[in-house]
């Protein structure tokens, strides 16, 4: 199977520090994949990267077997890449529909104005926002504006969703309900990637974990093979308690 | 589609159809000062609603309006100088006017805020001053002089209003274009975030070229319909200061972002002008940034904005946020 | 090659320029405000002065405090009581608020003094060192300039009020967890900047011939220095100040000073486009 969205040796720099470093990963199609990592380590500047906000320094990002290294953010949302923010970013003046229609407008193309609102106010149901599609979205408290988020993106027709950090502020019972509505958009065939640090959401909910760590990748593999893995646990709770843990002979 | 249009809306094309035929009439109705009066109106209603597509919908503070103004008034004089007929003098302008804010735009734009307001500011200068020293071509300081139109005063000066109201009417039928289509919904989300309209699919880099090229064509084109009017430019006339703030201090009078916003900047702001040109002629600058300094503080979205219900019932701007 | 007398030009004209500008520079970088008064500010001290030499036969100089006290005092309330509510307003609101009350205040100047230019003149004569003169009034009044200008530095960087204007400047929401009160530093920033405007003013009162309109000219060279130099700091300044009174001289003779002011504002562009921070400074507000 080939891979829908992926990079190959992907650096880029910022000054003297290297924020990622030579990374290299692949999204199959219908994936979910946990992105993890200690603070710092990189993953939003991944992100920016495949989504073309950031230019790499060096390395290649392919979408469907095409080079698209050199996008701008604007096409990576036409061609079906779509993310979301850690700090949620709607249009605070527009409504709800408003917000999503854009999205259905601009990325997926919608031929009028009029076909974009009747789209989005399917996806507005379909994230459970139904009752506000005529609210402002300065109006909407947070779990609501991280469905508006989440609502905008699908309104992107993606073939790809970024998340990161969509679980940031939100108490245990909003992140269950936001937790439904990823699955229920991997159910209608978007491959996805999660930027998590809640550890029980993103491993009761990917397929496959990659840990990220000064910019590069340490380690790849399922949930548990990953969470047994010294190298993870090195980079999140220190070289001495992993040493401790080789010692006890626990993991 | 008029059926499913707001009340609001319906009520303010009536009026503006009122208007038109109202301002068609003025010859008729009083004398030539009214139709210059008038006129100037019809300019300034050009001016505004142009400035509205990068001011307003993208809320970009161009302090552009004058150079383009004073290149299409140039690039029209020229032209007919050079024997081209008034109309064509006029596309000319309108094009060569439109290819300038294109290339302009695609540099400039990058700026934002302070940086774009006074780098577009800087635009107007240096073409001041560039037609100031260009002797050759633009007769320098002296000015230019522009074949008067045959046919008499009464004559030119009807020409000169229908030409000018026409020219209002494009504009406006352009901004109602702009304002129902995706180019001012996407302008609409690049105001409020630009980068998160980036990520949604919307190209911001052509959108606000696009914006700005429309905001410099119909004021070129007005700018040259000026010179043959008043048959001479000169430098500081064409490029001046005054002009490139008060159509921005307009539209925000009226609403900025709106359809019918600029229309009512423009008709308050002519009147206001007219009664203080009248009573204070020698504190008129200080009045008229009185009246500024008032608008501020009283109308921060506008006339269009006010919530005339409940005004009688609070003083807004006792409400305003203040900084800590 | 140029010749020694049009770069001396330069320099004593620069550092007048850096003086005119750095009040405009640091409400700039400090409020995030374009202050369209200043170029009117700056006539006003000039008046101040003339009327203080006039009527009182006080020497320019001697009356450079007093004037810049009431300018201080002037721009002070004004911030404090007029532009603090529009703080939050988008830039444009800020742009046109100033314009309506510069435009109250240079009709204040106009019927008060009426636009007949005036000049303090200082028979001062003129140093002669090789090919190159100097007239003293000039050099005295750049070397009051430079001095006034270095004061403020001093003030920005030693005294408590200083470093709470840097503070502000550098990062408004980490200052206001420091204990800060933005409100008053900004009312105090704004404040300095007309008292160095005011000075300018008196300065300016002995080298050009001044009027209401001059006003105008003074913004708009304040302008450039700014995006020349950066905003917000007293190097900026001077930096800006002095390739702005370079550029001005050296094109000034070969192009005709007309065209020096063409060269002066491409120059800004160019620098906006390409190191929108300046010669000298960080990277401003938006």
């Amino acid at each position: 199977m080939t891979a829908i969205l992926e990079v190959e040796g992907i650096s880029r720099s910022f000054g003297g520090v290297r924020a990622v470093d030579g990374v290299t990963l692949q999204l199959l199609p219908g994936e979910i994949v946990g992105l993890i990592g200690p603070n710092g380590a990189g993953k939003t500047t991944l992100v920016n990267l495949m989504t073309g906000v950031l230019r790499p320094s060096s390395g290649v990002v392919r979408f469907s077997g095409r080079d698209v290294t050199r996008q701008k953010p604007h096409q990576a949302s036409q061609r079906g890449i779509a993310r979301t923010f850690q700090i949620v970013q709607p249009f605070p003046e527009m409504t709800v529909l408003e917000n999503v229609a854009a999205g259905a407008l601009f990325a997926a193309k919608a031929p009028t104005i009029a076909a974009a609102k009747a789209q989005a106010r399917r996806h507005i149901d379909f994230a459970g926002l139904g009752a506000l599609a005529e609210q402002r979205a300065s109006a909407l408290t947070l779990p609501d504006r991280k469905r508006l988020e989440l609502a905008k993106s699908i309104a992107m027709n993606p073939r790809v969703l970024l998340l990161d950090e969509v679980n940031a502020g939100l108490n245990s019972g909003e992140i269950d309900s936001a937790l439904d509505l990823i699955r229920r958009i991997s159910a209608q065939g978007v491959t996805i990637l999660i930027i998590e640090h809640l550890m029980k959401v993103v491993f009761s909910l990917s397929h496959r974990i990659l840990v990220l760590h000064h910019g590069a990748l340490i380690s790849e593999g399922t949930p548990d093979a990953v969470a047994r893995d010294e190298r993870v646990i090195e980079a999140y709770l220190g070289t001495r308690f992993a040493e401790r843990q080789r010692r006890t002979g626990h993991g | 589609m008029m059926d499913r249009m707001p009340a609001r809306d319906r009520i303010g094309f009536i009026l503006v159809g009122l208007g038109a035929i109202a301002f068609a009439l003025t010859p008729w109705i009083g004398g030539n000062y009214l139709v210059r009066f008038t006129t100037s109106t019809c300019l300034f209603i050009t001016m505004a609603l142009s400035w509205n597509f990068i001011g307003g919908y993208a809320r970009y503070p161009s302090f552009a309006t004058a150079a383009f103004f004073g290149l299409g008034a140039y690039a029209g004089a020229i032209a007919q100088t050079r024997g081209l007929a008034m109309p064509g003098a006029w596309l000319f302008a309108a094009v060569f006017t439109a290819i300038f804010a294109a290339s302009l735009g695609s540099v400039i734009l990058r700026l934002r805020g302070h940086y774009f307001a006074v780098g577009s500011f800087a635009i107007v200068e240096i073409l001041r001053l560039g037609a100031s020293s260009w002797h050759g071509l633009t007769g320098g300081g002296s000015g230019l002089n522009v074949p008067i139109l045959p046919g008499g005063p009464d004559f030119a000066s009807r020409v000169f209003l229908y030409s000018m109201l026409a020219l209002a009417l494009v504009t406006f039928a352009a901004a109602i274009w702009v304002d129902r289509s995706s180019l001012g919904f996407g302008l609409r989300c690049i105001r409020q975030n630009e980068s998160a309209a980036s990520m949604l699919g919307i190209d911001v880099d052509r959108l606000k070229i696009i914006a700005f090229v429309f905001s410099a064509t119909f004021v070129g084109a007005g700018g040259a319909i000026y010179a043959s009017w008043v048959s001479y430019i000169d430098p500081t006339d064409s490029f001046q200061i005054l002009l490139t703030i008060k159509v921005p201090v307009m539209v925000l009078l009226g609403g900025a972002g709106t359809l019918f916003g600029p229309l009512i900047g423009v008709l308050a702001f002519q009147v206001l002008e007219e009664r203080i040109w009248s009573s204070f002629l020698e504190i008129h600058s200080g009045v008229l940034g009185l009246v500024i300094v008032v608008l501020v503080f009283c109308l921060p979205g506008g006339l269009l904005a006010v919530p005339y219900r409940d005004m009688f019932g609070r003083l807004s701007f006792l409400r305003r946020e203040t900084v800590p | 090659m140029i010749d020694l007398q049009v770069i001396l030009n330069g320099v004593v004209l620069g550092g007048l320029y850096a003086c005119v500008a750095v009040g405009f520079s640091l409400v700039w970088g400090v409020l995030n405000v374009i202050n369209l008064l200043h170029g009117s500010l700056i006539v006003l001290g000039a008046y101040l002065a003339y009327l203080a030499f006039t009527a009182l036969g006080l020497h320019p100089f001697l009356s450079l405090p007093l004037v810049a006290t009431l300018l201080l005092a002037f721009g002070y309330l004004l911030q404090r009581h007029v532009l603090n509510h529009v703080m939050t307003e988008p830039v444009l609101v800020t742009l046109v608020l100033t314009f309506g009350l510069d435009l109250l205040l240079y009709n204040a100047l106009v019927l008060g003094f009426t636009a007949t230019p005036r000049r303090i003149v200082l028979d001062l004569g003129r140093i002669e060192i090789a090919d190159v003169v100097l007239p003293v009034d000039r050099l005295a009044a750049m070397l009051l300039a430079l001095a006034l200008t270095g004061l403020l530095y001093c003030l920005l960087r030693g005294s408590r009020l200083g470093r709470a204007i840097v503070a502000v400047r550098m990062d408004r929401d980490a200052a206001i967890l420091m204990g800060i009160r933005p409100r008053d530093v900004y009312a105090v920033t704004f404040g300095i900047g007309a008292l160095m405007a005011g000075a300018a003013g008196c300065l300016i009162a002995v080298v050009f011939p001044f009027s209401p309109g001059l006003a105008e000219t003074l913004l708009g060279k304040s302008f450039v220095v700014c995006v020349l130099g950066g905003l917000g700091t007293v190097p900026g300044a001077l930096a800006g100040g002095l390739a702005l009174g370079l550029i001005e001289s050296v094109f000034g003779v070969w192009l005709g000073p007309q065209n020096a002011s063409i060269i002066a504002f491409a120059v800004l562009l160019l620098v906006l486009l390409v190191r929108p921070a300046g010669l000298v400074g960080r990277a401003g507000f938006e």
